[in-house]
Formats: C-alpha cells, sequence, structure tokens
C-alpha cells in the first residue's frame, strides 16, 4: 500500500490534510480528508448572557465574521420572542448584502478564479492573483482592492467595526443611518452593482468563451449528483439573510422546505474519529457514507446548491445570468462542482443589486431601529445563508436569558462530506497506474475542493490561488519513494 | 542593504488577524515592499520543512496571532520562536488568549462530550467515539494533533518580545507599528504594548461622562441608551475603564460597550481585577448588601469582564 499525504493543504482551522491511499496497483484505495482543530465554541458559550452570543460567535471565524454575527442576532430574537422593527431588518440585510458582495470578489479574483482566468494547467508561479491581473489587465487589481476596500467601509459605518461586527442585537440593531451616510452607502453600491456585471463578462469572455474549460466543468471528475440546499424568499428566489431552508433531490425536485425551528429534524451529524469536523446529513435519508444520490443524505450548501435549491434570483439582472447558466449547462439541477464559480459571480451580481435597492429604500434612514424584548427568553433558532453555506445557530436559555445549550452547523460544515468525495472522485479520476504525480495533478484535486470556498481557515480567500503542498509517496515498507513538493 | 525579513503565523484563531492586515489595502503593498516575507501561510508558499531548515534568529520579525489550543500550535510556536530574532504576539488571542481562551470556563471532556455525544444534531454511532489522534483505517494509519486541555497566551509557551493588541488589531495602528519599523528608529524594550495607546479606552471615547452614581445596571437589550452620554453612566457594563485605548472606541461609537479587546490598561496585570475596582467606585451603595444587590445584576461577571483576557489573567482557568 503507498500513501500520499497533502499536507497543508490550506487553512483549515489550523490546516487541513489530504491522505491519498494507493494500491498495489498505483490506483486510489481511499481518500482521508482532516480537520485537526477544535475550539469548543458551542461549550465555553454556556453560561455566557445570550444578547453577547452576536458579538463572541463573530470570531468561529475572521472572514465570515457578518454571518455569524447575523445568525447568531436572529436566533436571540427568537430566543426573546421578538419581532424587530422593519428598518432594523432593512440595515441588517444591507449589512449582510454588502458583505457577500466583498467576500464573493475576494474569492473569485484571488482563489479560485486563477485556475480559470489563467489556467489550471498554467505555471503555479502565474496561477494566483497577479497572474489574474497579467491576464486581464493593470486596473482589474487596482479594482479588486477598491471593492474590498468600498465594502469595508459600508460595513464598519454598518456595523461598527469592519472585522468582529457590533450592532445586530436581540430586538434590532443599536445605530442607525443618517441620510448624509445612506447617500455614501448608495454611491458605493452603485458601483458594486457595475463591478458584479464587469465580473460577469470577465467570466464570459475568459471561462465561457474556451470551450476546454467548459469540458472541464462539464467533466465526470468534477461532477457529484447529490441534494442541493438554500435558504428561499417566500417566492423560492434565493434569499441570503432570511426565509425557509429548500433542499433539492439530485433530480431537481424539492424534497423539503423547512423553517429554522425544524432544522434539527432535517439535519443531522456523523461523527468519524479520525478527524475533528463532524459531517451533517439529510436525517430523513439518512447517513451511509461518503455516497452520491437519492439514497444518501450526503447534501452541497453552496453557491451552486442555493441556485440549484431555489426558483430563481431576487433581481433582474442576476436573473438573467441565473438563467444564462442553466442554458448552457443543460438546465437544473447542475451537478459540475466548478460550476460553482459561475453561480457565486451570479449571487455577487444579486448581493449588489439586493444591496443597491435597500439603500435606496426609504425605510433605511428610519429612527425605529430596536423593540426592548418583553417576553421570557426560552429557545430559539437563527438561520442565515453564510457564502460558504447554511449557517444554523441554535440556543437555548435559562429565564435570565443565559444560555444553558448552544448548537451550531457552520457553512462549510455542511459540506464536509461533498468535499471529501469531490477530492475522492478527483483523485481516482486524475491518478493512475504509470501516470506520474505532478504539480498539475495536485492542483486539480485541489480545484475539487477549491470550488466550495471552503472556509476552515477563512482567510483560504487570499491565498494567491494555489496552495503550497507536498505529496509524500510511500512504498509499502513505508519508505518514502518520491516526493513532489510544489509552492 | 537586505531587507528585513518577516513572518507571519496563525496558530488558534478565526483569521480575523489576517483580514486586519490585509485591510492595509494599497498599503500591503508597501510591506510586500519593504520586507523580505519568508513565512506567511494564507498568502505566499510556504512548508514548515522550509522554516526548519533556516538558521536559528534568521528571522528578524515574526508576527504571531493565535492561542495555543493543540499540539501543532505549540509546536510552531517553538520553531518561529527558534527561528525569530523579534518575536510578536498579535492580537488579543496569540496576547491573552482571547475569546477561544473561554474554554478555559470549561473543560476538553465537557467540550467532546457535548459536540461528540450530546448535541441534539449529533448521531452517536461506534459507542460515541471521540476524535483520536491516530486511527488505524484499513489502508494505514492517519494523524490529527492533540487538542489540549487549557488554551494559552503565547507567552506562556515561549518568550516573546512585544505585543500587539486587539480583536483584531486596527489597521491603522498596524501600519503606525510598520511605519516604526520601518523607520529604523530603535525598538522600545522588551515586554512593550505597540500599536496601542498608553490610556484607557474612556479617553478616546467622545461619548459624555458626568460624575456616575449606578443603582442600577442594565443589559445591553433592556434598555436604548442615549447615543451621547457615556454607556457607564447609563449602567450598561462598558469595559472602556479597564481597557487600553487605541481602538478609538469604535464599539462605544455604535453604542455598543467596550468589551475590552485592546486588553489591560498600562500598569494593569489584571483587566477583570481593574473593571472590579472601576465598578466598585462608581455604584452608589452604602451597605454591603445593598452593593452585592446592585453587583449581582451583572449576569456574568466573568465572561464580562475577561471576554478577551482569560488565559493570561491571574485567574487563568477554571479549577478542576
Amino acid at each position: 500500500m503507498k500513501q500520499i499525504k497533502i499536507d497543508p493543504i490550506t487553512r483549515l482551522e489550523g490546516h487541513g490534510k489530504i491522505d491519498i491511499f494507493l494500491n498495489d496497483d498505483g490506483e486510489v484505495a481511499n481518500t482521508y480528508f482532516q480537520i485537526p482543530e477544535l475550539r469548543g465554541f458551542e461549550q465555553f458559550c454556556v453560561g455566557r448572557p445570550v444578547e453577547e452570543m452576536p458579538r463572541i460567535t463573530t470570531r468561529i471565524c475572521g472572514v465570515c465574521p457578518e454571518a455569524h454575527h447575523m445568525a447568531s442576532a436572529k436566533a436571540c430574537d427568537a430566543v426573546f420572542h421578538v419581532q424587530i422593527p422593519p428598518t432594523a431588518k432593512k440595515l441588517r440585510e444591507l449589512l449582510y448584502n454588502v458583505f457577500f458582495a466583498g467576500d464573493h470578489t475576494t474569492h473569485f479574483y484571488a482563489l479560485g478564479g486563477p485556475d480559470f482566468v489563467v489556467g489550471p494547467d498554467a505555471p503555479a508561479a502565474e496561477r494566483n492573483i497577479l497572474g489574474v491581473v497579467k491576464k486581464v489587465g493593470l486596473e482589474i487589481g487596482g479594482k479588486v482592492i477598491e471593492m474590498r476596500k468600498r465594502t469595508q467601509a459600508v460595513i464598519k459605518t454598518l456595523g461598527g467595526k469592519q472585522t468582529h461586527q457590533v450592532t445586530s442585537m436581540p430586538g434590532g440593531v443599536s445605530r442607525g443611518i443618517t441620510e448624509e451616510e445612506r447617500k455614501e452607502i448608495e454611491e458605493h453600491c452603485k458601483w458594486f452593482v457595475d463591478f458584479g456585471k464587469f465580473t460577469i463578462k470577465i467570466f464570459n469572455d475568459i471561462v465561457l468563451a474556451n470551450q476546454g474549460y467548459v469540458d472541464l466543468i462539464l467533466s465526470d471528475t468534477f461532477s457529484s449528483k447529490i441534494y442541493s440546499m438554500g435558504l428561499v424568499d417566500e417566492k423560492n428566489r434565493v434569499n441570503f439573510y432570511d426565509g425557509k431552508v429548500r433542499v433539492v433531490d439530485p433530480d431537481g425536485k424539492e424534497f423539503v422546505k423547512y423553517s429554522p425551528n425544524e432544522y434539527l429534524e432535517n439535519v443531522a451529524e456523523h461523527v468519524e474519529p479520525w478527524t475533528y469536523l463532524k459531517f451533517p446529513f439529510l436525517k430523513k435519508v439518512g447517513w451511509k457514507g461518503f455516497m452520491e444520490g437519492k439514497d444518501s443524505g450526503v447534501y452541497r450548501a453552496t453557491p451552486l446548491s442555493r441556485l440549484n435549491a431555489a426558483d430563481g434570483m431576487p433581481t433582474p439582472a442576476a436573473q438573467e445570468e441565473y438563467d444564462c447558466m442553466y442554458k448552457t449547462l443543460g438546465g437544473k439541477p447542475v451537478h459540475a462542482t466548478l460550476a460553482t464559480h459561475w453561480a457565486r459571480i451570479i449571487e455577487l451580481l444579486s448581493a449588489a443589486e439586493m444591496a443597491l435597492d435597500l439603500s435606496r429604500d426609504p425605510e433605511i434612514t428610519g429612527t425605529n431601529i430596536r423593540t426592548i424584548p418583553t417576553e421570557t427568553p426560552t429557545e430559539g433558532v437563527g438561520i442565515v445563508e453564510a457564502p460558504r453555506g447554511t449557517l444554523t445557530h441554535h440556543y437555548t436559555t435559562d429565564e435570565r436569558g443565559i444560555l444553558t445549550k448552544v448548537n451550531l452547523i457552520v457553512g462549510t460544515t455542511n459540506n464536509y462530506a461533498p468535499i471529501s468525495m469531490s477530492i475522492n472522485k478527483a483523485a481516482r479520476g486524475l491518478i493512475k497506474k504509470g501516470v506520474e504525480v505532478t504539480e498539475g495533478t495536485l492542483n486539480k484535486i485541489e480545484m475539487a475542493f477549491r470550488a466550495y470556498d471552503p472556509c476552515f481557515g477563512c482567510a483560504t480567500h487570499y491565498m494567491p490561488g494555489k496552495m503550497p503542498m507536498e505529496v509524500r509517496i510511500f512504498d509499502s515498507s513505508g519508505n518514502i519513494i518520491d516526493i513532489v513538493q510544489r509552492g | 542593504m537586505a531587507k528585513p525579513k518577516l513572518a507571519l503565523y496563525w496558530a488558534a484563531s478565526c483569521g480575523g488577524c489576517e483580514i486586519a492586515v490585509l485591510d492595509l489595502h494599497e498599503k500591503i503593498l508597501d510591506v510586500a515592499n519593504a520586507f523580505d516575507i519568508v513565512f506567511w501561510p494564507v498568502a505566499m508558499d510556504f512548508k514548515y520543512a522550509d522554516v526548519r531548515a533556516m538558521e536559528d534568529k534568521s528571522i528578524d520579525i515574526c508576527l504571531f496571532n493565535g492561542a495555543i489550543r493543540n499540539s501543532e500550535n505549540e509546536e510552531l510556536a517553538h520553531l518561529m520562536r527558534a527561528k525569530s530574532k523579534v518575536l510578536v504576539a498579535f492580537g488579543s488571542c496569540a496576547y491573552e488568549g482571547g475569546i477561544p481562551g473561554l474554554a478555559n470556563l470549561t473543560t476538553k471532556e465537557e467540550i467532546f462530550k457535548w459536540v461528540y455525544r450530546d448535541s441534539p444534531s449529533t448521531i452517536v454511532t461506534n459507542g460515541g467515539v471521540y476524535p483520536q489522534t491516530h486511527t488505524k483505517m484499513p489502508e494505514g494509519e492517519i494523524e490529527i494533533p492533540e487538542m489540549y486541555e487549557v488554551v494559552k497566551s503565547l507567552d506562556q509557551v515561549v518568550a516573546v518580545e512585544y505585543y500587539i493588541p486587539g480583536c483584531p488589531p486596527q489597521p491603522k495602528q498596524i501600519w503606525s507599528v510598520i511605519e516604526y519599523i520601518l523607520s529604523g528608529q530603535p525598538l522600545p524594550p522588551a515586554g512593550s504594548i505597540l500599536g496601542a495607546g498608553d490610556k484607557t479606552c474612556c479617553d478616546e471615547c467622545p461619548l459624555e461622562k458626568k460624575e456616575k452614581k449606578l443603582k442600577n445596571f442594565y443589559r445591553p437589550y433592556e434598555i436604548i441608551p442615549d447615543p451621547n452620554l457615556c454607556l457607564l453612566d447609563q449602567g450598561i457594563v462598558c469595559m472602556g475603564p479597564a481597557t487600553r485605548s487605541g481602538c478609538e472606541a469604535l464599539c462605544p461609537k455604535a453604542n455598543m460597550a467596550c468589551r475590552g479587546c485592546y486588553g489591560p490598561p498600562p500598569n494593569c496585570l489584571d483587566q477583570g481585577a481593574k473593571m472590579v475596582s472601576a465598578l466598585g467606585s462608581v455604584i452608589d451603595a452604602h451597605e454591603p448588601e445593598e452593593l452585592d444587590k446592585i453587583f449581582d445584576q451583572i449576569v456574568d461577571p466573568i465572561g464580562t469582564f475577561y471576554t478577551f483576557s482569560l488565559p493570561h489573567s491571574i485567574l487563568r482557568r477554571k479549577q478542576q
């Protein structure tokens, strides 16, 4: 038995590790994708006042603190049985959509995009954000930096801090905006919409115009026929902040649509002894191992799965792109993992359009932004879509609002089984007897999970399009017979 | 002259410190020009083996963020210490343990028991086996690091020259430290706090303060405070008096109380003790019973006074 280790691939609350075992014929026997760290938020938050959670749980992730801030605030609203004023909801949604646009931007340009824009087989040294700049022009680098700068500025205004926001709290938000601030935000949002359209154009010109890329996207090596999950509004359109969780089966048929407080009937988690992360699955289907298909409870919660699970986008320009994607890729649902990149930039555009609409909403400068809870706190669930998947916060408190139980199912965690399966499938498709394992092979295996934008160590976004790897090939006695390094 | 060598590393953290560095925006290019960045897992090529092969003390400055939570964090702390002339605890977690340090109020067994057995979404199989550092699979053995019982700050594991506080450190402050280093001025004495002020958060807070006489404390959701007046004056526990200046009072400016992420102010070892003493002087009570009654309105004193600093405080952790 030979063993190939990919260590570290990238940071995954620590860093991730892939072990690939080969059989005596030199073919892949199995792969293991391990998560080496646990911090224990669910347990150490017990005993804390529930209203602190929107500020504590931001520290689960420094790249997507907004997602935890919002899911937590919504769980708090539910714990206190309080309806927040419309202005407060709109302010939260505005912040959240701006965050989505910024977050998807950095993934597309710095992490996922380089594989396509520069090319999956390009030299590693060029397969990064600088390579993207070289290929599409210098001004692009400046634009991406400006996009981050502008989104961070809006988030700081609305959230109090650009990283680890503080303003969402049980019953609403702590701070409203003035007309002057609104105008500034509206200007930023116009810029975001233009940037979204520009990004779609780059994708059309560089990726879709290249048949080789389209073939790669649609190849079986990068396909997973599993359930798709995503939050939808009352018209079954994609929504990031609010709504019901809809799951469609591998044929695209609605399997279930559930409210946040029904999540435990629908999602459960499987434990394996070789990793610190659990594997969520659809409870009504059951855990059947790392299997595709209708009989396996494995599901995805990604930009692609959100589009699969919805009937459309909530905004016009994004809807056009949504129709175009499904037309090009042969109808719904799409199971091509690499199409996640396409779905992501459609979401980017939609988030920008939503933010612009909200910035022009007459209620957005309202001063009624808090409802003071009057009922005894008990239990509540808050769900939002994090950029990397459906995010569930579930709190139970005593009558003083002190936490007695905390359960979290975090964005990327949903995708732990599908990512593991995508890696396995890519490895099986790419590593064959007598074929040399090259740097390009490793990159293509990486591409299988990079499409998920794994947020195990969230700042992964900013990796310049390649992850350092070392593959060690062992003979059956445990001696290293070959080392492939890159990075 | 060769450029100074810079390394950045993360241990048990959230990635927010890295984002704070990236929030330098276009100035990040100046950093890349001024330093030879030899190790930065988030943004650069790296291999642990490459760092091990470097000569001792060959890295000029290492900015280390994250707490020490498992065997891998500890190994990297020792490695970066050996290879670096100047090791900086960057951000609340490396400096004081940070929010992950609240885990010192519980135990590893309690965490495992909840996460892998008792949580309502967890399905127990294989008799409820916890993650193991070594697992024999049909194809061979695979490993993961060992999670420790106690969360530690960086300086509880290795010697540290400087501290940059904040959760995360504010980009402006990070830039001021970088500018100082690049100016070639002599570095301050070891043990110094960099990238922060030498007063308290209250000193840079614009909210109007009056003489405090508190009869009641309120939880943040219970009242709508006047946005122009000191939050503590209005009865909301604000860590401002026990927190170092440096962030420009971002949270109070957003009508939310300070939670102390910039750590204790100068000449103060324990942030929580400082806060208790600050509160003691503003509570309007004449009898011990009355004082107790008012103080009892603060429902989670440890979690509130030590949100970011428990591992580094005199309490450190819950007694077994």
